[in-house]
Formats: C-alpha cells, structure tokens, sequence
C-alpha cells in the first residue's frame, strides 16, 4: 500500500505579522489600481474609443485646470468626511451603511434652521447654529439604530438601510410640500447661510481637514478609541474588562451620524445652498468603500476620496468631450473597488504551490 | 361598485408593480439562506433589466418576425446571465478572497448600477435615442398565460388571471423554492450552511460550494426582477432612473416575509400597492411622497418587532453576513 500524504495543488496559509514589509502591501495595493484601470481600459475599448485617450482625458478634465481642480476637490469633500463618519462604527464592526440617511438628516436640519433664522441673524453664528442643528440631526438618525442594535441586537445593517428611504422619502415630501418654493424645488439658501469659499472652494475642506485630524487622534489615542476597539475585535472580552458596550454602541453611533450629519451640512451651506431629496446622492454608500480601502486609515481616506473624485470629476468630462456615458465613472470605480478588495487577501495570505515530486516539501 | 372597481385596479397595478420585487426578492432570499448578505441587489436589478431588453431588443432587430415566446426566453436568459455573472464577482470576492460582505456588496451595487445604465446608454446612442421595443413585443410581455375567458369572469377574473405571464412564474418559482427549502435534504444543508456554516462543514457539507451555488442562482433570479420591471411596469423603454430604489426594496422585501418564500408572494404584492397607492388613493391627510416610504417604515417595524419577540423560527439566518474561513474556527 503506498499511502502518501495528498498535498493540494494550491494552499493558503496566513501571513505572520512580519513576513510582508509595509511597502510590499502598498505595492501589491498599486497593482490592484492598476489592474482595475487595466479593466477600466477593455471598457473603454468595447466602446471604440482609445482607452489612453480617454484616461488622459480623465486627468486632464479632472486636474488639468485650476476650475477642474477645485470641482475634483469639491466631489472628494463630502466622501472623505463621510469616510471619516463611518471609520469607528467599522472599527466596532458596527455595520451602519445608513450613512447616506444620516447625511440627509443634517442636511435636513441644517436646511430648517437656514429657513427659520436665514434672515434674523448674521452670517456666522447663524453657520453655527445650522452646523449644530446638522450634527444633533444625523447624530439622532444614527443613534436610534445604535439604541435598537444595543438593547434588542435589532440587525444593524438592515436597520440603517432601511432608515435611509425613510429620511429620503421625508425630504422628498417637503421639497415637493411644504417646503417648496416652485417646480418641486427649495428655495436658495440667503447668503448669510452659505458657507465662505477659501482658496475659490467652499471652507468645507478645511472642517473635513480637519475631522480627519480629529479621527486619527480619537481613534489612536483616546479611552473611548480603544474601547470601540476592542468591542471590534471581541465583544466577549469587552464585557468581561467591565465595558458597557450598549452604551459604547449607542454613543459611537452618535458620533457617526453626527459626522455624516456635518457633511450634510457641509453639502447643502457649501455646495448645493438648497436642499434636495438627493442631498447625498450615493456618498453615503460610496464612502463606505472609501473607508474600508483605506483600512480605516484618516489619512490615507484623504488619498483614496480624492481617487475617486478624479474618476467622478474625469468621467463627467469624458461624456461631454468624447461621448461615453458617465456610468463608467462608476464601473470603473466598482472594478477598483473589486480589485482592491480582492488585494487583501493577497495582504494577508500566502499562496503555496504544491512543490513537485521528488524536490521535497520544505518551504523556505 | 366604484369602489370595489378602485380596490380591483389597485391590487392589479400592486401585482404589477410587485412582480418584479417577487422575483428580485426570492432571489436574494436564497442568497441569504446561504449566509451571503448580497446588498448588490440594485446593481445586479440594473444589469438584469439592461442586458435583458438589451437582448429582446437587437433579437427582434435581427430576426425580421420574432418569435414571442423566444423572446421572453432571451430577455430571462440574457438577464440571469447577467445577474449570474455579477453574482460571481461576489461570491469570488467574499468567499474565495474573504473581503467584507457588506462592502462587496455595496461595490456591487454600485458597479452595477454603473455598468446597467452604462449599457443603457449606449444601445440608446447607438439606436438614435430611444431603446423600445414595438407594441406587439411589449403586448407579449404584458401578456396572462390563461385563456381569454377566464378574465372575463365578473371581479375576480381579471385579477386571478389577468396578469402577465411573470406573476405565474414568480408564484411557481416561490412554491418551489419553497419546497426545496423545507423538504429536499439539499435545502436542509443550504439552511444549516446559512445558520452555522461551521458545523454545516464538519457534518461534511461543502460550505464554499452551497455558497457559491446559492448565491450565484440567486443573483440570477434577482436579476430577471430587473428585465420584469423593464418590460412590464418600465413600458418595455429604458430609462436610466427606472429601476432605482428597486433593488432596496427587495432588500426590505427580504426582511419584511421573514426569509420565506411564500410569504413573498402576498409580501411582493403588498409592497407594490404601498409604491403605487399615491396613484390610485389620494387621501388629503397623506401627501404623495409620504406613502413612498411606507415599505420601509413597515420594514424597520418588521425588523424591531422579531428581534423583540427573539422568536428562533423569525430570525435572519444565524451566519448572515459573516464570512466562514475554516481555519479560525
């Protein structure tokens, strides 16, 4: 009988700690970018354009002017603060992808104070006042999942999606109710409730600048930082250490919508200056993957956001100059998405071919 | 009379409406039987609906007389393959490659969503600016398989079997799934990998396999909602914004009917009256925009209520979600 031992072809094996340098994963990372843009090219193609056209179009129509610049920057704001909102629920594996709802609900009340004391008070108390009102807004949207998920373990994930329609569906009634100044529009905001521009942009990137300053240090060096970390890694260990991790849930959910909330505030007073059912037009959802590519990294959110805010920024020139629709900002941004997820396992695991017969099993 | 003639036309309309998130629904539902919390569905919707008209569409350009069973057999083909397809994309990534469900999925959507209006666009350039099949092709579709005289039975007639040919699908498919579900062992080890893929593996199930499979079926199924939507409640014409929201919907779908599939059938229906009640019941007390959100606000309500009751027989699959590596049990 010979009974050998059956290797598989192929085997997996986890990585320690060390055995992959920083900078490796950063390359393995490069290349997942590249082959996605690779992917993003056989699109280009089926549609009998010159992909290295089309790409340089992109940079061009993305960077290549002081305007493009600022309009790129102007789509990267919102996904890097909203990026920046969702970073700790992640941390705590707290699933909230209602960051899109939170967005609108302080959208939504920045909007309501903007209308009720747009006239009576000036420019900068009445900016803070809408501030404050947008993160109480998003910060209570988020709480109520965060209360359900902590006293009933009500599923998060479902329950935040859920209530994004629900806000949505809200806003949609007012700006075609209550709230409506003519064909199904809110009125513009008074200048007073604009936010000043800086630099030719709104001043929202320096709040999203400096969120990300404000992120880093919660999440790497406060009490309440490392409590959602270790509810993330176990909940088990978490209790027994005497957290109460219902009310961590509760406030850390808080704190999320409240962020999202800002953003709201941020799209409507800087960007928009009225408010629509669309306020947040997929950033809620987009920026998840901002923040999960990013390895919940502030900083590194800053690179990945302005990534996508050249594709966005570059696909919207790329229909206007070459004619190809400017869905393929989002395909190409679902294949980056695709590869770059795909890339950590690669980060993370070794791949091991069955050596061949005779050379013996010893791996180095 | 007037009344009962409101109610009949409303749950006729409702039963159009949710057709499509019958089918969008059972499939995400054997999707998360798996475990595999697919939120793609409004992406893989999208690409249904778009590869699906997109093949009934150049068929009947080629073919000088088309067949019109052939092409409802295309427009579900191309539209499951479609599905399928992305479907793979997520399966490879959450169980091969081990990434996060909830970010794959939501990269799904919004690679679908890109890749459906995408393809929208262009067979509308290229068809000089507008996608739409002719009348007899969309009279096909909106077809009821029963005979003529039946309809004609007094009230109940037009809306037991007046609808189009999809509904009947969607109830068979249902029943079926359904009984695989609750009686076949091959539905016994899906549930038991969707609950505790752990003891599912050491009982010798192949988890990755049950994964795999389910979820790409699912995907399937969940993408002939899209081409159902299109080529019934859509008028047959593509529209970039005509699908959006569709896809969540069944999401809630899901979570509303508790995982079955039965219940999606009268599910599907009650959901679609509350898309359309604005049209055909305009109370002045509730604005218009305000029923819109109705499904979800019942959805929210659903989702507090079992976790309340902590009922074993009402719960989301165990593992939903989760991913499984073997080696960290």
């Amino acid at each position: 009988m010979d009974e050998k031992i059956k290797t598989p072809l192929i085997r997996l094996s986890k990585r320690s700690q060390s055995s992959l340098s920083p900078a490796a994963a950063w390359l393995i990372r490069l290349g997942s970018i590249l082959l996605a843009l690779l992917l993003g090219c056989l699109v280009v193609a089926i549609t009998g354009n010159n992909p290295i056209k089309a790409y340089g179009t992109m940079i061009s129509g993305s960077l290549g002017s002081k305007v493009y610049f600022q309009q790129t920057v102007k789509k990267a704001i919102p996904l890097l603060g909203c990026a920046l909102a969702i970073a700790p629920c992640f941390k705590m594996r707290f699933w909230n992808i209602g960051a899109e709802g939170q967005i609108t609900a302080g959208a939504l009340a920045a909007t309501f104070v903007a209308r009720t004391l747009g006239a009576k008070l000036p420019s900068l108390p009445l900016l803070l006042i809408m501030a404050a009102a947008a993160i109480l807004g998003g910060g209570l949207w988020g709480l109520i999942p965060g209360f359900f998920k902590a006293k009933w373990n009500t599923n998060e994930t479902l329950f935040t999606l859920m209530m994004n329609y629900i806000i949505i569906g809200v806003v949609a009634w007012l700006q075609a109710g209550p709230w409506e100044a003519r064909q199904g529009r809110i009125a513009q905001f008074d200048a007073a409730a604009q936010l000043p521009r800086v630099a030719g942009i709104h001043c929202g990137w320096i709040i999203v600048l400096l969120l990300v300053l404000f992120i880093h240090v919660y999440m790497r060096h406060t009490k309440q930082g490392y409590e959602i970390a270790v509810i993330g890694d176990s909940i088990r260990t978490a209790q027994y250490a005497g957290m109460n991790v219902g009310r961590i849930m509760m406030r850390t959910m808080f704190l999320s919508g409240a962020i999202s909330g800002l953003v709201g505030f941020i799209i409507v007073a800087g960007a928009n200056h009225t408010l629509a059912h669309d306020v947040a037009g997929g950033v809620g959802f987009t920026s998840i993957t901002v923040a999960w590519l990013s390895q919940l990294n502030a900083f590194a959110m800053i690179a990945i956001s302005m990534m996508l805010g050249v594709l966005t920024k570059g696909a919207d020139t790329l229909q206007t100059v070459m004619n190809i629709p400017a869905a393929i900002s989002d395909i190409i941004i679902g294949l980056l998405l695709f590869c770059m997820l795909g890339c950590e396992f690669f980060i993370n695991y070794q791949i091991i071919f069955r050596h061949k017969a005779g050379k013996g099993g010893a791996e180095k | 009379m007037s009344f009962l003639n409101l109610i009949l036309n409303l749950v006729i309309a409702a039963i159009t409406f949710g057709t499509a998130l019958l089918f969008g629904t059972l499939g995400e539902i054997l999707t998360e039987k798996s475990g595999n919390l697919n939120l793609g569905v409004e992406g893989i919707m999208f690409m249904g609906g778009a590869f699906g008209l997109g093949g009934v569409f150049y068929y009947e350009q080629l073919a000088g007389t088309p067949n019109g069973f052939l092409a409802v057999l295309i427009a579900l083909l191309c539209a499951f393959l479609a599905g399928a397809l992305a479907s793979l994309i997520f399966s490879f990534l959450t169980t091969t490659l081990r990434a996060n469900q909830n970010v794959t999925g939501l990269a799904l959507a919004i690679f679908g969503t890109g890749v459906g209006q995408f393809v929208g666009e262009m067979m509308r350039v290229k068809a000089g600016g507008y996608v739409s099949l002719s009348n007899a092709m969309k009279d096909v579709f909106t077809m009821s398989p029963f005979p003529a005289f039946l309809k004609d039975i007094p009230y109940v007639g037009s809306v037991l079997f007046g609808n189009s040919h999809f509904f009947y699908l969607g109830i068979l498919l249902a029943i079926v799934m359904h009984l695989f579900l609750k009686k076949s062992r091959k539905g016994l080890y899906l549930r038991a990998v969707g609950e505790n893929p752990a003891t599912a593996d050491s009982a010798g199930i192949n988890v990755t396999r049950y994964k795999y499979l389910a979820t790409i079926i699912g995907g399937g199924i969940s993408a002939i909602g899209g081409v159902v939507y299109i080529t019934t409640t859509a008028g047959c014409t593509w529209n970039n914004e005509g699908l959006s929201g569709v896809g969540w919907l069944a999401v809630a779908l899901v979570i509303f009917c508790l995982w079955r599939p039965l219940s999606a059938i009268w599910g599907s229906v009650l959901f679609g009256a509350l898309m359309i009640l604005y049209m055909r019941l305009q109370l002045s007390f509730i604005p218009t925009e305000l029923y819109k959100i109705l499904p979800y606000v019942v959805t929210v309500i659903v989702l507090i209520i079992s976790s309340l009751r902590n009922n074993k027989e009402k719960q989301p699959p165990e593992a939903l979600g989760l991913a499984y590596f073997r080696e960290d049990r």
